[in-house]
């Protein structure tokens, strides 16, 4: 069995990308994620590959554009800010169908915000982000140890679908150690990429990359398809933990929250309240599974998030109107406490859901 | 007697007509550089970066692998490429909105890494695609649809060196502005386009050569006009000549 380390979240996602067989890595110092970045700087020659400090965020990401387009498996990380810089990028990489994976530790907002943990950039992981229809996978680890399995499924999932896949950490998961094994064993083959442009070496048509169709028409051709690609995407690559799926009132919560939320569990048993929680593991695809197993039965759900309310919006679309979707967040960089999210559960048990 | 043939289509264009307006020159340079291609023997190993602009369809133009860039991103895009296939030969394609304006970062830091690229640039003085805008390298004086009485220094700012710019940076191994505006230079652009390729294939670093280009549409003349603008107001401002060889250093 490998052997258990201890490490950082940052440093955890990018020895899980070298692991993944990774090998061309571009990005810009920004905290939370430095140390990612500083990994990835020690590690990458000791492996033949690749490590550019970029001028910018915009540059990284495009050069991780071309990178993935010449068939490497390439990534680029940062925090909210330098994310929102490299949304044009991201939206290029989508439209042209290049594989690529992006981690954001976020961290608070808008503008400048904080550098402590947040999840306010869901909404922008989930809906896209940049220009035009697309969706981005979104993975959302709640420990250090999925971390890596995450980071690895992530380049797995972006060369099989050639899409942008998102990691989506906090400035929590990207500072805080655990311990964390690692699979043994070289990196597994990537797929075959002949649609890649590594120059012809005997192909008889060029290959091109490419994101234009400046006529309608073919434009929403491409498009179609990609809607088609997204689809097969939701009904395949959800995922998800339900904790306590006879429970009467549901914690639906990711990430950093995730923790918080189930450190609620058995403290809310001692009030004499059943609550179970519902994490998603893919923000993109939502689980809508999660929610139909459990609406039925389910008395209220209580979304908490470090952000003003974004996912909670999937929960509400996802239950239908069919039982109460209560909120509450904290924003900038705080962090819930196990004691007010149960304060909410018990106003909810009340009647009072939402005074809170 | 014996039939040579002494001209024809490079290997290394497709036969797509190009879509370039009456007397545009992005047609002279499309064909020099696949030449250069064809005479090095690396089109089987080239992969084109297309920019944002009127040369936006060169990948439906250039008989190799080919890669569609955001605006100005083109360098960064070659950079992602060369660092994961360092035996392909890369080279981009930008005009001058594109690299001299939106893509300024990008082509800094590429020439001062020495990324192992060949950069081909064209500067038209204008905007093309989008209907005749003024560009960083529009000349002062010179009228555009966003400076409709002409280019005014103390408001609009200065037009951009960006071969004098780019040599005083050491990864820049070489750099060279050229023209296309009569037959003889178009021969010593292609020697300069040449040399650029082989500077790449060499691994002595970045490498770029200007190409002073015309818009006779956006500029409101007929092509002969045009070239014969280039040559009056284009060129005194444009030094043409090599800014940097390799193992000469600043020229």
């Amino acid at each position: 069995m490998a052997e258990l380390l201890l490490m950082k979240g940052n440093e955890a996602i990018a020895e899980a990308a070298i692991r993944a067989g990774c090998r061309f890595y571009a990005g810009y110092p920004i905290t939370p994620q430095n140390e990612l970045c500083e990994y990835m700087a020690r590690r990458m020659p000791e492996v033949g590959g690749t490590f550019i400090q970029s001028e910018s965020e915009i540059a990284a990401i495009n050069m991780v554009y071309g990178a993935g387009s010449a068939g490497a498996r390439a990534m680029t990380s940062s925090s909210s800010p330098g994310i929102s810089l490299k949304q044009e990028g991201i939206s290029y990489l989508a439209g042209a169908e290049v594989p690529g994976v992006i981690v954001n530790m976020v961290r608070g907002g808008p503008g400048l915000g904080s550098i402590q943990p947040a999840q306010s950039d869901y909404f922008q992981a989930t809906r896209g982000g940049g220009h035009g229809d697309y969706r981005t996978i979104v993975l959302a680890p709640g420990s250090i140890q999925e971390a890596v399995e995450l980071t690895m499924l992530a380049f797995d999932l972006a060369d099989r679908y050639r899409n942008p896949v998102v990691v989506l950490g906090d400035g929590m998961l990207g500072q805080m150690m655990e311990p964390v094994r690692f699979p043994e064993g070289p990196p597994p083959a990537p797929p075959p990429k002949p649609w890649a442009t590594t120059g012809m070496r005997g192909r008889e048509r060029p290959n091109i990359i490419n994101s234009l169709y400046i006529e309608a028409e073919a434009c929403e051709r491409h498009n179609r398809r990609l809607m088609e690609k997204y689809r097969q995407i939701e009904a395949r690559e959800a995922r998800y933990e339900l904790v306590d799926p006879e429970a009467e009132y549901f914690l639906v919560a990711y990430g950093t929250s995730s923790r918080i939320c189930r450190a609620v569990l058995a403290r809310a048993r001692e009030e004499g309240l059943r609550v179970g929680l519902l994490r998603p593991i893919t923000l993109w695809p939502f689980p809508r599974a999660a929610i139909e197993r459990v609406v039925e039965h389910a008395r209220a759900f209580l979304t908490v998030e470090m952000s003003a309310g974004q996912m909670v919006e999937d929960v509400r679309l996802a239950v239908e109107g069919r039982k109460p979707v209560y909120f509450f967040g904290r924003t900038g960089g705080a962090v819930p406490t196990p004691q007010e999210v149960l304060n909410c559960l018990k106003l909810i048990r009340e009647g009072r859901g939402g005074e809170w | 007697m014996v039939m040579q043939r002494v001209f024809g289509r490079p290997r290394s264009l497709t036969d797509a007509p190009f879509h370039y307006c009456p007397g545009c020159p992005h047609g002279i340079v499309h064909r020099l550089v696949a030449e250069c291609l064809d005479e090095l023997g690396v089109r089987e190993r080239a992969v084109g970066i297309a920019p944002v602009g009127c040369a936006v369809f060169a990948y439906n133009y250039f008989n190799c692998d080919m890669i569609q860039a955001a605006h100005g991103r083109a360098p960064a895009v070659a950079t992602g490429v060369k660092r994961s296939q360092p035996d392909a030969v890369v080279f981009t394609y930008q005009g001058d909105g594109d690299l001299a304006a939106i893509g300024t970062a990008e082509i800094v830091h590429a020439a001062a890494r020495g990324e192992r690229i060949t950069v081909v640039f064209i500067n038209n003085a204008i905007y093309g695609m989008t209907g005749g805008q003024m560009a960083p390298t529009t000349l002062v004086g010179q009228e555009t649809t966003t400076t409709p009485r002409g280019r005014d220094a103390s408001y609009h700012g200065h037009p951009v060196r960006i071969p004098e710019m780019l040599a005083l940076l050491d990864g820049a191994a070489y750099v060279a502005r050229v023209s296309v505006h009569a037959p003889g230079h178009v021969n010593r652009a292609k020697r300069a386009l040449r040399r650029a390729f082989e500077v790449q294939l060499a691994d002595q670093g970045f490498s770029l050569v200007e190409v002073v280009s015309a818009c006779p549409t956006n500029w409101g003349m007929s092509p002969v006009e045009a070239l014969r603008w280039v040559e009056e107001h284009m060129l005194p401002y444009y030094r043409l000549g090599e800014f940097k060889v390799p193992g000469q250093g600043e020229a």
